[in-house]
Order: C-alpha cells, then structure tokens, then sequence
C-alpha cells in the first residue's frame, strides 16, 4: 500500500515555510445539540489531494459543506488563501465542488452543464466554448456534448461532474464520495483518471469519501475522522504503518490487536506481557512507555510469516494452529490460535499454485514477525 | 393472451364510446336541428318505425344553420372571446398566486407536508356553490371586506366589487387555486435539493438559481396548472353567473340562458359543440406536455 513515488517530491506539509490553502482554526459546528466538528485545527496545501476519511455521521461531509460555503461554522475560522471565507457565500467562493448525486441540470445537455458556471460569470462566448471543448476532451466527453444527462451512462455522468466543476478552474475542489455510485472495475479505473487529471490541472482537490482503499490510492494526505474530530493526519503510508491509535489501525485495513503490559527491554525495546506462560512480544514504541504500562499491539496479518520453522531472522516467534484458511486468489489470509487463545490472523502470497499448498487446517505451525514489524500503541 | 390484451385495451375506448362520443353526437344532432314548439324543443326526432325512407328523410332535414347563427349574432363570438380572455388572465392570476405557495410548500420541513397539503384540499369538502355563495357575502357593497376597509379607514365609500369582472376573477381563481398548487407541488417537490446548491456552488446568487434551475425544472408542473385552471375555467358557468355583472359575458352563461330561458336547444347545443371543438386544442397540448413529461422521467 506504500506510495510508489520517491519521498523527496511532494510533501508541503513538512515545509515549514509552506502556507496552507486551507487553515481549519479550532472550528466547532453544532446542529441543535449535536456538535458534528470538534474544535477541529486542520491544515490542507496547495495541489494536494487530501481524503477526509471516516465512517458515515463522523463529520466529513459537515466540512466539505463548511468549505463550499453551504455551512457556516458555530465557532473558529476557516480560512482559504489566507482570508477568513466564514461571510463569503457559495457563489463568491473559488471553490467547486462536486456532488455525490452528481447534480447534473437534467434539463441541460452536457455541454451546457458545464458550460453553466463559465457563463454565471459574464466570460465572452468563444472563450467559455473554448474551455467548455477542452473540459470535454480532458474527461474524454466529445461524442456526449449534445446529449442529456439522462442520455448517458452513469461513468459518464460522473465524469460530466468533474469536468462542471473543474470548469471554472477553482483553487479548490471538493469531490463527496465521488465514486460511491460505480460499479467496482469502473471505481478503480476512474480513481486512476482522477489522479490523472488532478495532476494536469494542478488544482488541489479535497475528497470525502468512506471507503478507505480510495482514500489510500488517490490522496497525498488522508485525515482518519471520528466523532467530528481528527485522529489522525498521515500519508496513506504513514497511516496505514504508523497508526496513532488502535481506531486509526483498525479502520485502515485489517490488523490484529494484542492487548498486554510492556517491559524495558535492551535497546529501547519493550517486551509485551500478553498471556500467562506466553512468550512476550518483543516489540520497538515509538514513543516512551513506562514499566507495566498497558499496551496495544497492532501488527498487520501481511507482516506475519507463517511456516513449519519458526524464522530466527526474525525476534518474536509463537506457535500457533491453523483455524481457517481464506484462499483469496493471490493471497491466503491464514485464521490462526495461538497456545494462549489469542486469535491471530497472518496473510502469505501465494506464490506456488494451489495443488502445492503447504498447509492445511489443523496443522501446528510457526509465526515469526521482527521487533519492528507492529505498532505499539497506548490508549 | 391476445384476447386478454384485447380486452384491456377495448374497455377505456368502449368507456369513451359510451360516455363521451354518444352523448357527442347526440348533442351535435341538436345543434343540427330546428327549434319547435314540442317535447323535446325540437325537429326532426328519428322514427325507426318509418322505414328506410324516414332516415333519409330525418338526414334531409340537418342543416348547420345554428352555427352559421353563432357567426352572425356578435353575442357569441364575443362571449367566446371573453371567456378565453377571462380564462387566461384569471389562469396567469392563479399561477402568480398558486406558484408561491407550492414553493412554500415544497420548501417546508417533511412533518409539515400532509398538514399544509390538507389545507390546500380542504376547502372541496365544502359544496363549490356555497363556497361561491360565499364571497357573495364577503364581496358585496355591505359585505365583509367592505366593512372591514370602511372601518380601517382605507376607504370613505364602499367598493364595487361585486357583479364586476373582478369578482368574477377572485371567484376563479379561489376556486381553481388547488389545481394550480398540486401539480406545481408535486414537480418542485421531486427537486434534488443538491441541484440548487450546485448552482450556487457554480456561481448563481439564490435568485438566479431559481430562475435557471427550480423554475425550468418545474416547467411541467406550471404547464400541467394552468391547463388544470384553464380548460375548466373556459367554459365556467356558475362563478359569472353568481359573481358576474351583466357585461361580464361568459360562454358557458350564453349557453345556460339559451337552453334555460329561451328554450332554444340547437342553439344551445351548436354553442357546446364550438365550446368544447375550442377546448380541444389546450386538451390536446395538455397530454402532449404529460406524454413529454413521462417520457423525460424514464
């Protein structure tokens, strides 16, 4: 899941010098007596694609609306280019944004759907035609100028969304679940054409959305939220290896927790007492835990080794027996339960064909892990 | 199967033959007879009994004299155009009242709806005749709000509303604002809110954006109201009759004082023909409009 591109490239979040597009300032936005944003200090640069990523009712979409304008917030400032947006309305806002539903004019055709924020703003004909024709060769729409919403295909459509809102060239776009309404294979291949077109036009793009394996494929930043609160702000990477808090670990993707008191061990390492009689976790905290501490391990399945040896390159080995065997295809997640009940999961490529599949159920085996393969964390 | 499907399409058309294309003819073959002093008021009646030679003979004596009455007669043309201008205006005045107040409506929290759509229906659950009688007594020169202006002060005389083509006009429009609200409603309601904002979102103050997006969208609504107003209000005949003065002409009060007063039923009768030849074309336009709605949603 690591990002492919080198880490020196883009990561104005750790340029001191940097100003943010975005400065969320202690914003609290209350409905009634439900408080959906929680003072919430948020920082978002320029040509970024930053995921708010969350379970439904966590207060994303409350601040996407916040940054269109629809909402304004019961406390703090949001700032955008450095100016307080809270007095400015929806239709004075550089920003755009595109709706979940879409929100495409079903009684105006493609073109004129796009071409309907161009023209609110007084552009002469030639040049709102021209960016209207060039809008539809970046999304690949020629053939559909003509034809009505309804007239195309719900791929098109969303792609008649994103050209409407990018029309306008806004300093910022806000994309709500942008890809909820397609299928699977369709999903994937437009969160490829977003990255895309996100990098042409340079505009910085903040996308909602619960589904955490498009936050992690297409943003630079993903900001994990709960309860209208930030847990944590990380690269998908970072995220996704770095978790701060077992939330965070458990939301991104699929890990196991062992719960457990720590010791000092050498060299900054701790030992994880979890079960009586059990082999402690020799484990590497990135922050200092005290003697007798309680614990969290989370370590991710792909990060445990399963084999009839245990592996004595890496620290921490426990037996354990195999439970159940989900065969994926091109991995196998292995259900495991070690000596001491705990419940295990460990995931292996398959890297020989079915029919010379090592193990079966029932079979007793090893699991090794290194002292840096999980995350210890205390909360 | 195929009789089954034969069976269903036949029953509204043998409806149709029954209830509208008989009684047509029926009425078209008055309008091409001659008064007489008899029961029924007029000649020929067909005699079966008479044989083949009798028909003819009945045929032989139609003519379209009584239309051709209807044009010389200046009466009726103007009574024909006043009721379509009285129809008009008084659908326009009902769409700028009716309009309004389907948006408030459509605009307001869902627990609202079903108490707000009662009030709208609820004046049918009173008679339509003394729902006119009424605005006798609220429209009259010692009516209602003729003592409630006089004793605000606003004015020193009392107004003359009633027997007035206004009268006439508040009579309409009060009746036939439900038809004008329910469709408007029903099109504003199945609005996607998120359209608004998009427009917003794109540029549009609040105003534009009803011009450019709520008020196109619930075109269909608009057209099918003013239909729903017009076609009725065309041919009305109670609300002149009751609310109207004497210069207030109305076709649908010519015809009721040609088969009522005078007696005179092919008069009376080729008036209803043209009338209902006249409502044909907004008809034809009004399921033209639902056709192209229905299509539009699939």
């Amino acid at each position: 899941m690591a990002q492919s591109k080198p880490q020196n490239v883009f990561a104005p979040w750790n340029d001191p010098q940097e100003k943010p597009l975005i400065r969320f300032q202690n914003v609290t936005k209350r409905f009634g007596t439900f408080t959906a944003i929680d003072n919430l200090t948020l920082d978002i640069y320029r040509r970024e694609f930053f995921a708010l990523l969350g379970p439904s009712g966590c207060g994303k979409t409350t601040m996407m609306r916040m940054l269109a304008g629809f909402e304004t917030p019961t406390e703090g400032t949001i700032l955008i280019d450095g100016v307080d947006v809270g007095p400015i309305p929806p239709n004075k806002r550089a920003v755009n944004m595109m709706f979940q539903s879409y929100a495409l004019f079903p009684h105006l055709t493609v073109e004129d759907n796009i071409a309907f924020g161009l023209r609110r703003d007084k552009t002469d004909r030639s040049s709102i035609a021209d960016r209207v024709s060039e809008m539809l060769r970046l999304t690949r729409l020629e053939k559909f100028a003509k034809r009505k919403p309804h007239q195309i295909s719900g791929g098109q459509r969303q792609r008649v969304a994103l050209a409407r809102s990018l029309a306008k060239a806004p300093k910022l776009l806000l994309l709500d679940e942008p890809l909820g309404a397609l299928d699977r294979k369709l999903r994937e291949q437009t969160q490829f054409e977003l990255m895309d077109i996100q990098e042409k036009t340079g505009t910085t793009f903040v996308i909602v959305t619960h589904d955490q394996e498009e936050a992690m494929t297409v943003a630079s930043r993903v900001a994990v939220m709960d309860h209208g609160k930030v847990i944590q702000v990380d690269t998908p990477a970072g995220i996704y290896e770095t978790p701060n808090s077992v939330y965070v670990a458990d939301f991104i993707g699929d890990v196991n927790i062992i719960r457990g008191k720590a010791h000092p061990a050498d060299g900054g390492l701790i030992r994880i007492h979890y079960a009586e009689g059990a082999e402690p976790i020799l484990a590497t905290p990135t922050q200092p835990v005290a003697a007798g501490q309680d614990v969290a391990f989370a370590i991710r399945p792909e990060k445990i080794v399963v084999a009839w040896e245990p592996d004595h390159s890496r620290a921490n080995h426990a037996r354990g027996k195999i439970i159940d065997i989900a065969y994926l295809g091109n991995i196998s997640t292995y259900h495991l339960e070690l000596p001491s009940g705990q419940k295990v999961s460990a995931q292996m490529t398959n890297a020989r064909r079915l029919a010379r599949r090592d193990f079966t159920w029932d079979d007793e085996v090893w699991l090794s892990w290194s002292d840096t393969a999980g995350v210890v964390l205390q909360d | 199967m195929n009789l089954r499907r034969v069976t269903l399409i036949a029953l509204p058309y043998l409806w149709l033959l029954g209830f509208f294309l008989v009684p047509f003819l029926i009425v078209l073959k008055i309008a091409l007879s001659d008064t007489a002093v008899a029961i029924p008021p007029y000649t020929p009646t067909l005699d079966l009994s008479g044989g083949w030679a009798a028909i003819r003979d009945f045929f032989g004596q139609l003519d379209f004299e009584n239309f051709t009455w209807l044009t010389e007669d200046e009466l009726y043309w103007k009574s024909y155009l006043s009721s379509v201008r009285i129809a008009a205006i008084s659908t326009f005045i009902t769409l700028l009242v009716g309009y309004p107040i389907a948006y408030a409506m459509a605009q307001s929290p869902d627990e609202w709806r079903p108490t707000l759509m009662m009030l709208v229906i609820l004046p049918f659950w009173t008679s339509f005749l003394i729902r006119v009688y009424a605005w006798i007594g609220i429209l009259s020169n010692e009516g209602f709000l003729n003592q409630f202006l006089l004793w605000t002060g606003l004015i020193d005389t009392p107004l003359t509303i009633m027997n007035t083509t206004t009268a006439v006009y508040v009579g309409i429009v009060y009746t036939y604002l439900p038809f004008m609200i329910l469709p408007i409603y029903a099109a504003l309601e199945k609005l996607d809110g998120s359209l608004i904002e998009a427009a917003e979102d794109l540029g549009c103050s609040r105003l534009s954006a009803f011009w450019l997006v709520t008020l196109p969208l619930s075109r269909p609504g608009v057209i099918a109201g003013c239909f729903l107003v017009f076609i009725p209000a065309l041919g009305e005949f109670v609300i002149p009759s009751l609310l109207g003065g004497s210069q207030t002409l109305m076709i649908g009060k010519v015809l009721w004082e040609e088969f009522f007063s005078n007696r005179d039923w092919p008069v009376a009768s080729a008036v209803a023909v043209v009338l209902l030849l006249l409502l044909i074309i907004p008809i034809v336009l009004f399921q033209k409009n639902q056709q192209r709605q229905q299509e539009a949603e699939q």
